[in-house]
């Protein structure tokens, strides 16, 4: 550890994170591995709004995919019905999707306990039905199909890292400032926030904005990448909004760092489940000859979602406030106790 | 010139009457009691002049603002600090954090908001565990924090739930010196206590009430021997209509 | 007027099994303070349940219930043992992590439902499950009647448990108040345990009720998770009547908007009710989700 300290101290750490993410299309050519990251970039951003709205302000939002589909069907629809640029989406995306929290916000947040993470759930379904029938606008289950813009991944790489980055840098950037303070305040107790003159609404809405546009802003790249989504896939409750909660709990709730470790290890390890350890089962099996795997294998790919649920219950289980959280607990830091958890 | 007027607040909920016409003033500086029973409706006066929840019914000036239809934090801004009775520590805070919050209402940075936070930890003999997380703190210094944070909002009113419950003899003796320092710095106080020699040590006047109506006004001495006071503190016993006492003896 | 009444009596009777849901979910709520994610799928294992039972054993899908009432009863217990009581005492930043982990105990139990039984399309057909008998020119589904029937005496019998037994005052007193009911000698964590068996065994109770004349598949659970919700919602969060009501109108409603809108506005439906109560009846909640 004290190696680590002396070789990169803690300040230069962020840094060092990001000049090797940017240097990764140079030095790795596969697509398929740079399609993953581009995953993972989007989860850093989707996660980090997530940490501002649950993990600092308290508020848990089951709802990221209704941000998320607004975003990235804004995006679509601007360039199947209205013949603009997708790239569009980018600016208009994460404007409907914070449109959409607003007068979202403005009903629930006068109500207390669990109403406001029961309404995020609700609006995430509403937000699918409505795609799936409103077949004029949004052409239902047929989804929309645009054509990328690149044909190669390093473009949306880059877009994705700029995103992820500038999330994290928010949420870093939070923890030290007034809104920090003030989030967390309302976190551990409205009514004392209240009465040290925090108004606890405003800054509830403040949170919910900023989960909703990093969401939307994430959905409308999405939809510029990918070039294909459909009401399943945009507002998806479990792999879009459980999924962003999970890449934050796994990370470590209210951390800065905490969903970028959680987008790594989530992504991956949801791979790796689909494809059998990246094809190694397939391996193991070709050098073995088992006749076990032979037949297990086509099981154990088609298990994935249910291993994303096994996972959801044990890391919920073993560590609920997750990889960072626990580890910062471990050792002790008193600098992490400070605005974050513990 | 009254800094905090109360005019005939009322609060009910549902048929139970909290507070029953209750007017008060505070005048500037000054150091004011609130006493009675439990239960007698002083915790939702607070309530009612922190805006926690609207009133039945009257009105709450400050500085001759009504501020009755404000909200909390508006409340806050305008100059009424407070504590609660059972403290609200934000737990997961450390105890530094907890004031710079609560200094941020008046700071324009953080780094400001931090400086008043350490000076009014100091003030309150709390710097020793500013590091320390909220919900670590004894019982003694959670209630001390309390304080720091309804003063770091530089209050001109503070209102002071019971802060000295519960705590033994030489923390009481330090409870009292800290509320007589700060009425040095010209804040008035509306204090609500049980502990008799807190209230006769440090209030100019005192305000009586039970069963959430006004039964006394005055200085200390005056209430001391007013007899519904003496009454409503020691039960009607001396006076205990004939049924009763028939019921003892037989 | 025919399709009038022919659609209210539907409601009715759907919206009576529509109660049973939502009063176990109710009960969880009350007890518990959370929503339980994985309502809709419980009761999805307890069709399949009855489909097992039905298919291999030839057992009569009324007298399954005696089978899939107490194994989910044990499936609730054994969920609230191990995954959800251990939460409460892990100090955790979020207390929705429960909430969370009744969605992942949700994905579970439909994967591993989907590993055993793929993803087909599965029906009891029994002799009743078509069959019908009319009063005047409204038919009466013979399976949905009898549901009913049943439906309204386990309701019956949920109120007796939470008036008259002690096991229903002690759950009663633990939603109330569970610090209180601690000091009162209450075993809270068994408590628990018991209300969400109980609420599971209601949610099969309405699942072995519907099977003869629904279809089975392993992502059913999701929308009745959905409704189940949308249910405790309307009735107030934690009110058990407030719950059996709320069932009830969901039924109507469903029945009303396939009838005059479309079928596929079904599910639409519960929604707009759901975004109804938020925007005209927030004070009624407010008041019952305790502020
Ligand atoms: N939020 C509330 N809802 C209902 N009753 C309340 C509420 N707050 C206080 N009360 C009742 O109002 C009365 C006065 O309480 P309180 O102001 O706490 O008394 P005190 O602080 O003088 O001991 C008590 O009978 C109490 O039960
Ligand atoms: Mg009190």
């Amino acid at each position: 550890m004290n190696v680590l300290q002396r070789i990169l101290p803690p300040r230069l750490r962020p840094i060092a994170l990001f000049a090797i993410l940017s240097l990764l299309p140079a030095a790795v050519r596969s697509p398929y591995f740079l399609h993953l990251m581009i995953l993972v970039l989007l989860w850093v951003a989707i996660g980090a709004g997530w940490n501002i709205l649950a993990g600092y302000a308290g508020q848990v939002s089951f709802g990221a995919a209704a941000f998320f589909g607004a975003g990235a069907y804004a995006s679509g629809l601007l360039a199947v019905k209205a013949g603009m640029s997708p790239w569009w989406g980018l600016a208009v995306g994460p404007a409907v999707a914070v449109l959409l929290a607003f007068p979202f916000g403005a009903l629930t947040f006068p109500l207390r306990g669990a109403y406001f993470a029961l309404a995020t759930l609700a609006l995430g379904e509403i937000m699918r039905h409505v795609a799936t029938i409103w077949e004029s606008l949004t052409e239902g289950m047929v989804g929309i199909l645009i054509l990328r813009t690149f044909a190669s991944e390093s473009p949306y790489y880059y877009m994705a890292l700029a995103l992820a980055a500038a999330s994290v840098g928010c949420v870093e950037w939070i923890v030290r400032s007034r809104l920090g303070f003030y989030l967390v305040s309302i976190r551990e107790d409205q009514d004392a926030a209240a009465s040290i003159g925090i108004p606890t609404t405003r800054y509830k809405m403040i949170a919910l904005s900023l989960h909703a546009l990093l969401t939307g802003m994430a959905g409308a790249l999405y939809m510029c990448y990918m070039g294909y989504i459909d009401p399943k896939v945009a507002f998806s409750l479990h792999d879009i909004s459980i999924m962003a909660i999970l890449v934050t709990i796994v990370g470590g709730v209210g951390t800065a760092y905490g969903p970028v470790l959680g987008a790594f290890v989530m992504v991956f390890l949801q791979e790796a489940f689909r494809t059998g350890g990246f094809g190694a089962l397939d391996a193991v099996n070709k050098a073995l000859e088992w006749r076990v795997l032979d037949w297990a294998i086509p099981y154990i790919k088609q298990a994935h979602v249910l291993a994303f649920g096994v996972l959801v219950v044990i890391v919920i289980l073993a560590m609920p406030n997750g990889l960072l959280g626990g580890w910062a607990r471990h050792k002790g830091r008193k600098r992490q106790a400070a605005v974050c958890s513990e | 010139m009254a800094i905090l007027e109360l005019h005939s607040v009322s609060k009910h909920f549902g048929g139970l009457k909290a507070l029953d016409d209750v007017s008060l003033q505070v005048e500037a500086g000054e150091t004011f009691g609130l006493i009675g029973p439990n239960g007698s409706g002083k915790t939702t006066l607070f309530n009612c002049v922190s805006r926690c929840f609207p009133l039945t019914s009257g009105r709450i000036l400050l500085n001759g603002r009504d501020i009755t239809r404000l909200p909390t934090h508006r409340v806050c801004r305008l100059g009424i600090g407070r504590t609660f009775q059972v403290v609200r520590p934000l737990k997961r805070m450390t105890v530094l954090d907890n004031v710079i919050a609560s200094a941020l209402l008046r700071a324009r940075t953080v780094a400001e908001a931090r400086t008043i936070a350490e000076e009014t930890l100091e003030f309150c003999g709390l710097s020793a565990h500013a590091g320390q997380l909220a919900r670590s703190l004894p019982i003694a210094s959670r209630k001390r924090l309390e304080i720091a944070r309804a003063l770091a909002t530089q209050p001109s009113v503070l209102l002071l739930d019971e802060t000295a419950a519960g705590l033994n003899f030489t923390e009481l003796a330090e409870a009292i010196d800290l509320v007589r320092r700060i009425r040095r710095s010209g804040t008035a106080i509306l204090i609500v206590e049980h502990i008799m020699k807190v209230i006769m040590t440090l209030c100019d006047r005192i305000h009586v009430i039970h069963h959430g109506q006004t039964i006394a006004e005055g200085t200390p001495a005056e209430v001391a021997r007013h007899r519904r006071v003496v009454e409503a503190y020691l039960g009607a016993s001396w006076e205990a209509p004939p049924e009763s006492k028939r019921h003892l003896t037989s | 007027m025919d399709v009038f009444l022919q659609t209210l009596v539907a409601g009715v009777l759907k919206g009576g099994l529509y109660a049973l849901i939502g009063a176990g979910m109710t009960l969880i709520m009350g007890v518990m303070r959370i929503i339980n994610l994985a309502h809709g799928q419980m009761m999805m294992v307890a069709m399949y349940i009855t489909y097992v039972c039905f298919h291999y054993w030839g057992l009569d899908p009324y007298l399954a219930l005696f089978i899939s009432m107490p194994a989910l009863f044990l499936l609730g217990v054994g969920i609230q043992k191990y995954t959800l009581n251990p939460l409460l005492k892990a100090e955790s930043l979020l207390p929705e992590n429960q909430v969370l982990m009744t969605v992942g105990i949700g994905m579970v139990l439909t994967e591993v439902i989907r590993f055993i039984f793929t993803s087909n399309y599965l029906s009891v057909k029994t002799g009743y499950s078509d069959a019908a008998f009319f009063l005047g020119r409204i038919s009466f589904s013979v399976a949905l009647t009898i549901a009913f029937g049943i439906a309204c005496a386990i309701t019956a019998f949920l109120f007796w448990l939470l008036v008259k037994t002690d096991l229903g005052r002690s759950i009663r007193a633990v939603a109330q108040d569970e610090e209180a009911a601690a000091l009162m000698g209450i075993h809270v964590e068994r408590i628990r345990s018991t209300a969400m068996g109980l609420g599971a065994a209601l949610a099969a109770a309405a699942g072995t009720l519907l099977l003869p004349v629904y279809y089975l598949y392993p992502d059913i659970g999701g929308p009745f998770t959905r409704r189940a919700f949308i249910i405790t919602v309307l009735g107030g969060l934690g009110s058990t009547v407030g719950a059996i009501g709320g069932g009830l109108v969901l039924g109507l409603a469903e029945a009303f908007g396939a009838t005059y809108i479309g079928m596929a506005s079904e599910e639409m439906v519960g929604l707009i009710i759901f975004l109804a109560v938020l925007l005209f009846l927030p004070e009624g909640l407010k008041r019952l989700t305790r502020v």
